[in-house]
C-alpha cells in the first residue's frame, strides 16, 4: 500500500478534494479539522456532500460559503450557544443555496461510520424507535435479526470519498496519533477511498504506548503539518477550546453581510494554515 | 432571585439532582442535565458515574463543560473510548441506568421534539439542532429523566415532530413500538415535578416547588394538566446544595471567561 504523502495543506487539499466529492470532516468537539475546512473554502469547492455528526461553526462557514449541496448529518449547532446560523439560513431560506439534508441520531452516524470502516453495506443497531425520524429519511429502515426476529434499524453504511480529520502528531514515516476524545475520526479514515490529516506537528516519535489510537501511514492519502489547525476548537495537550469564540461566532453568523465580511478578511484573504485568530 | 433566596432554575436543577441516586450510571446531556449531574456527584451521589456521549467514562469535571466534549470531561475522566463504542457497548449495551435529557419542546406523554417546530420538516419555521444521542438515549437506558423550563411553548398539546420516544400515545404504546426500557419516568420544571401515570403514562404533576401556585402550572403547559391525587411540595434546596451549585457555576463562569 502507498504510504501518506507529507504535503502542505494545499497541495493535500487540492490533490484529494474535487468538486461533487462526498466529504466527511470529522472530530467531535474535539480536533475539529477547522484549518482543512478553511482551505477547501479558499480553493473554491462545490457541489460537495457534506458529512458530519456534529456540524458546528466549521460546517455553518462551509455551507455560508456555498461549498455544500447537501448536509448529513445528526446535530447541527453551536454547542452550549445556539443556532447555526448560515446552516439554518440555508435549509430555511435557500441562502446562498437549497442544502438538502440527510438527517440521523449519533448512535446511527456512528454505526455507520464503523460498518463503513468495516467494509459492510449497512449498520445494524437497535435504534429510531419510535420516532419520527424514518417518516423523513428514506435511508433509515429496518432488518428483522434472523435468530430472534427483533426488528433492527439500519442505514446504509457511510463511505465518503475523502475524510478530512486533525490530529496531534505524525511521524515522518506518515503514522499518525489520536488522543483524548477520539470521537468517529479512525472510522471515517478507514470508511472513506481518499483522507487527508491536519497535525499539530510532525515528531521524530510517536510515543503513544502500545494502545495508543494510531492509523497507520498506508491508510491515509496525505499529510500536512498545521499548528493551531484545529482553533477555535481544541487540541488535548497543545491548547484548550476557546469557548469566547463560540459566543463570539452567534453576532458574526447571524447576518448574511457581516458573516461574508468576517470570512472575507478572516478565512479568503489568509493562506493555508494562518488561522483565524 | 426570589425572596426565598433561591432561583426558580436553581430549585429545578436541585430537583434534578437529588433524582439521581448514588451509584447509579447516568447518560448526561449538555446544560441543564450536566448542572444537576455534578451537583448530586458534589453532594449526595459522590458515586454516581457520569457518562457524556463524547465518549468520556466516568468523567469527574470540575467546571461544567460548554460543549459535550470539553477537554474538561477527558482529562477527568477513567477513560475515554470511540464514539461508536460509547453507543454500541455502553448505551446500546444496557449500561446506563438514567438517559438524562433536556428538550426544546415536550407533549404529555414525554416524547420530546429537537427537531423543527412550524412549517414542514423540509422548510420549517425554526430549525433545531436535531436528535444527537438522545433518540438511542431514550430508548436504551433504563429510564430517562427530562430537565426543562415549563413554558406554553415547551410544554405543547402536540409535538411537529418526535425526535425522541417517550411514552408514545400513552397506555402501552411504547412497548408496543418496541421499546424494552421505561422511558421518561420523570419530569423535572423550574415550577415542579410530574411522572407518568401508571396506566395511560400521561405526565401528571406529583411535587409543586415552594411558592409555585397550580394556577401558575397549569397556565405555563399547553395540554390540560393534571395533578395527582395526592400532590406534595418539593423540599426546598437546602443551603449546602446551593452553596456548592454556585460555587459550580462561579468555577465554570470563570474557566469560560478565562480562555480569550
Amino acid at each position: 500500500m502507498p504510504r501518506a504523502v507529507i504535503t502542505s495543506l494545499e497541495e493535500a487539499v487540492a490533490e484529494n478534494v474535487r468538486d461533487g466529492d462526498s466529504l466527511s470532516l470529522e472530530g467531535f468537539t474535539h480536533l475539529i479539522p477547522y484549518a482543512a475546512g478553511h482551505e477547501i473554502i479558499r480553493q473554491g469547492r462545490k457541489d460537495l456532500t457534506l458529512i458530519r455528526m456534529t456540524p458546528d461553526i466549521i460546517f455553518d462557514q462551509m455551507i455560508g460559503m456555498g461549498c455544500a449541496r447537501k448536509l448529513v448529518f445528526s446535530w447541527g449547532g453551536n454547542p452550549g450557544v445556539g443556532s447555526l446560523h448560515r446552516m439554518r439560513d440555508a435549509i430555511e431560506r435557500d441562502w446562498p443555496l437549497p442544502l438538502e439534508i440527510e438527517e440521523h441520531s449519533h448512535g446511527a452516524m456512528a454505526n455507520a461510520y464503523e460498518a463503513g470502516a468495516a467494509g459492510l453495506p449497512c449498520a445494524v443497531f437497535r435504534g429510531y424507535i419510535g420516532n419520527d425520524l424514518p417518516k423523513v429519511n428514506d435511508r433509515i429502515r429496518s432488518v428483522e435479526c434472523p435468530f430472534t426476529g427483533e426488528k433492527l434499524a439500519a442505514i446504509p453504511a457511510m463511505r465518503p470519498d475523502v475524510a478530512v480529520i486533525h490530529t496531534q502528531k505524525a511521524d515522518r514515516r506518515g503514522n499518525v496519533l489520536l488522543e483524548g476524545i477520539i470521537g468517529v475520526q479512525k472510522e471515517a479514515v478507514l470508511a472513506a477511498s481518499r483522507s487527508i490529516v491536519t497535525v499539530e506537528e510532525i515528531v521524530d516519535d510517536l510515543g503513544g504506548g502500545p494502545n495508543a489510537v494510531i492509523l497507520p501511514s498506508w491508510t491515509i492519502s496525505a499529510i500536512a503539518a498545521v499548528p493551531d489547525g484545529a482553533f477555535p476548537s481544541y487540541a488535548h495537550g497543545y491548547y484548550p477550546r476557546d469557548n469566547s469564540f463560540y459566543k463570539a461566532w452567534d453576532p458574526i453568523a447571524r447576518d448574511r453581510e457581516t458573516f461574508r465580511a468576517w470570512m472575507d478578511s478572516h478565512v479568503m484573504q489568509r493562506k493555508a494554515g494562518e488561522g483565524v485568530q | 432571585m426570589s425572596d426565598r433566596g433561591y432561583t426558580a432554575d436553581e430549585m429545578m436543577t436541585v430537583a434534578a439532582s437529588r433524582a439521581l441516586q448514588n451509584g447509579q450510571v447516568c447518560f448526561v446531556g449538555i446544560g441543564q442535565p450536566s448542572a444537576a449531574a455534578n451537583l448530586a456527584r458534589q453532594t449526595h451521589a459522590p458515586d454516581v458515574v457520569l457518562i457524556y456521549e463524547s465518549g468520556t467514562l466516568e468523567t469527574r469535571p470540575d467546571v461544567l463543560p460548554l460543549s459535550i466534549g470539553d477537554g474538561e470531561l477527558a482529562e477527568t475522566a477513567l477513560t475515554n473510548v470511540s464514539v461508536p463504542e460509547m453507543f454500541r457497548y455502553w448505551l446500546q449495551g444496557g449500561r446506563i441506568d438514567v438517559g438524562f435529557l433536556g428538550a426544546a419542546q415536550v407533549d404529555r406523554f414525554g416524547n420530546i421534539n429537537t427537531t423543527v417546530i412550524g412549517g414542514t420538516y423540509l422548510k420549517p419555521k425554526t430549525r433545531l439542532p436535531g436528535a444527537g444521542g438522545a433518540p438511542e438515549i431514550a430508548t436504551s437506558a433504563r429510564e430517562t429523566f427530562i430537565l426543562l423550563r415549563q413554558s406554553p411553548r415547551a410544554f405543547v398539546e402536540k409535538l411537529d415532530f418526535i425526535t425522541s420516544l417517550g411514552h408514545g400515545n400513552g397506555g402501552n404504546s411504547r412497548a408496543e413500538a418496541g421499546a424494552r426500557t421505561l422511558g421518561p419516568t420523570r419530569l423535572i420544571s423550574d415550577l415542579c415535578q410530574m411522572a407518568p401515570d401508571p396506566e395511560t403514562r400521561e405526565l401528571i404533576v406529583t411535587t409543586i416547588h415552594p411558592g409555585v401556585t397550580r394556577d401558575q402550572i397549569t397556565a405555563a403547559t399547553g395540554w390540560d394538566i393534571r395533578f395527582a391525587d395526592s400532590v406534595t411540595e418539593t423540599p426546598v434546596p437546602e443551603p449546602t446544595e446551593l452553596a456548592v451549585l454556585r460555587e459550580i457555576h462561579a468555577r465554570t463562569a470563570r474557566a469560560h471567561a478565562g480562555q480569550a
